[in-house]
């Protein structure tokens, strides 16, 4: 079984609705690219994922879990807030504004989930949040305020402090939008690493330079829809639906 | 040779003169002879310097001094609790809850304070017990003391502003920490504890302070209730030797102490929840 397997999603907000029945397949290790013009409902569909949305219709499942629901005797129960909480902590998450908690040190982020939600000892998890420091370059700022960092320090704790949980997948919200220019390179380079090491990624993303070395799939959403899918290859440079074309003509 | 005075600095052949603030020094010399002028009265006025000390001292003022600390800190620290809870209560998801938040804060911050204390110190006349029929009941007037009359009155006046402060502290916290936590799985009531009151704080301690000072000039009310703070201390004391207002000098004297006192506090107190 895929580890996101995502099928009718459908989401409204009042009377608009974002998402218009989403099937979406993604396999243990597999990198995927949502992307598609603004309002297409890339980042709904990848806040559903997390629960951070309820969805309307459909279903999805992380890791043959059902999002957002317990099922017992042939029935599903929605889940309390608490529980939902529990099931999170096998998906990190990666905001397009960071927000890393300000009143806390870089450190003092990544350790925040271990310590506060997993109950282990801050001995170990402080080593292991050094550590992850070290992988997105950051040891030296393990004192800093997220004040003090630039934003692509910061997006790189930001992503640290997810990977702290070691979850099973990893959602990106368009981890590079809030960069100035020259930042946005090394956040990508840290995420590059990260699919290299085998983590599953679902990552919604305007850098089509990354989508196409790093991911596996491409998946094109227009209007709440799945437009195309595909490999980079496919999608990007031999796009076969007309919207596709038209999307890809103004952003390369 | 024209061309050299270019060369030369310019302040070498002009004279400045500097701009003369003649106001400040005329509106400076009648704030110094208003003082001084009260200073004179003052020590004009038919008042027994040397006995204020004294008073200060009173064993009499000492206990309404420790009556009004215990008082005013019971007072706001009950109000904080309550403003906490009513302020969840006003954004929770329960309608129920938010209209009873909404009618509370209507109804304790709408009555005046003294009213409230009276209000709550003749309960005796309308309810001979209070009770929880089949838990407990006792009568009313063996429990609504002085003090507990005065605590009632100001503390639930005052968690009604600090559940609007609280409140306002909260909505001020961004919505993304929020879905951050909820991210790396934290539960509402950690999320609350770990990231959103600590951001919170950055808020609502200024007017917090502010209404602690407030409150403890407010404790004064309880005197109408002969409730032994330091205004009734000092009536106390004056009642015996008719030095009123020396006696009420003293007790202002520890007005403002506390009030300072408390104000070095609110300063420590911003800075180590100040921005970084």
């Amino acid at each position: 079984m895929a580890l996101v397997e995502a099928i009718g999603v459908r989401k409204s907000f009042g009377h608009t609705e974002v998402l218009k029945g989403i099937d979406l397949e993604v396999e243990r290790g597999e990198v995927v690219c949502l992307l598609g013009p603004s309002g297409a409902g890339k980042s709904t569909f990848l806040r559903c994922v997390n629960h951070l949305e309820t969805i309307d219709a459909g279903r999805i499942w992380v890791d043959g879990v059902p999002v957002g629901f317990r099922s017992a005797n042939g029935k599903l129960h929605e889940l309390r807030e608490r529980e939902a909480a529990h099931q999170r902590r096998d998906v990190g998450m990666v905001f397009q504004r960071f927000n890393l908690f300000p009143h806390r040190t870089a450190l003092e982020n990544i350790m925040e989930g271990p310590v506060q939600v997993l109950g282990r000892g801050r001995a170990e998890v402080r080593a292991e949040a050094l550590a992850l420091l070290e992988r997105v370059g950051l040891a030296e700022k393990a004192g800093a305020h997220p004040a003090q960092l630039s934003g692509g320090q910061q997006q790189r704790v930001a992503i640290a402090r997810a990977l702290a949980m070691k979850p099973k997948l990893m959602l990106f919200d368009e981890p590079t939008s809030a960069l100035d220019p020259e930042l946005v390179g090394e956040v990508l380079d840290v995420m590059t690493s990260l699919a290299r090491d085998g983590m599953t990624m679902i990552v919604v993303t305007h850098e089509i330079g990354f989508a196409r070395s790093v991911a596996d799939r491409v998946v094109f959403l227009v209007d709440g829809a799945v437009v195309e899918t595909g490999t980079p290859a496919d999608v990007l440079d031999n796009p076969q639906q007309p919207r596709t074309q038209q999307f890809l003509a103004k952003v390369l | 040779m024209a061309s050299d005075t270019r060369t030369h600095d310019v302040r070498d052949e002009l004279v400045v003169v500097p701009l003369s603030h003649p106001w400040r020094w005329i509106s400076g010399a009648v704030i110094v002879l208003v003082i001084a002028g009260l200073g004179w009265a003052m020590s004009e006025a038919r008042i027994q310097w040397e006995d204020v000390p004294g008073f200060f001292t009173h064993p009499v003022m000492l206990e309404g001094l420790l009556n009004t600390i215990v008082l005013a800190v019971a007072a706001q620290g009950g109000a904080i609790v309550l403003g906490v809870v009513v302020a969840l209560m006003r954004l929770s998801a329960n309608p129920v809850a938010r209209w009873f938040a909404v009618g509370y804060i209507w109804l304790f911050r709408g009555l005046p304070v003294l009213l409230q204390i009276l209000i709550w110190f003749n309960l005796a006349l309308v309810f001979e017990d209070i009770s929880i029929p089949m838990l407990f009941s006792v009568p009313t007037n063996v429990v609504m003391t002085a003090f507990v009359a005065a605590l009632l009155g100001l503390g639930l006046n005052e968690s009604a502003y600090m559940a609007e402060i609280v409140r306002a502290g909260l909505s001020s916290v961004d919505e993304g920490q929020t879905e951050a936590a909820k991210s790396i799985g934290m539960t509402p009531m950690t999320t609350l504890r770990r990231v959103v009151l600590p951001q919170a704080m950055r808020v609502i301690i200024p007017p917090t302070g502010n209404n602690f000072i407030n409150m403890i000039k407010g404790t004064s009310m309880a005197s109408v209730i002969a409730f032994t703070e330091l205004i009734h201390a000092a009536n106390n004391i004056s009642s015996r030797n008719l030095e009123i207002m020396e006696t009420l000098f003293a007790a202002a004297a520890w007005y403002l102490v506390m009030v300072s006192v408390a104000s070095i506090g609110q300063h420590y107190l911003e800075r180590a929840y100040g921005p970084r």
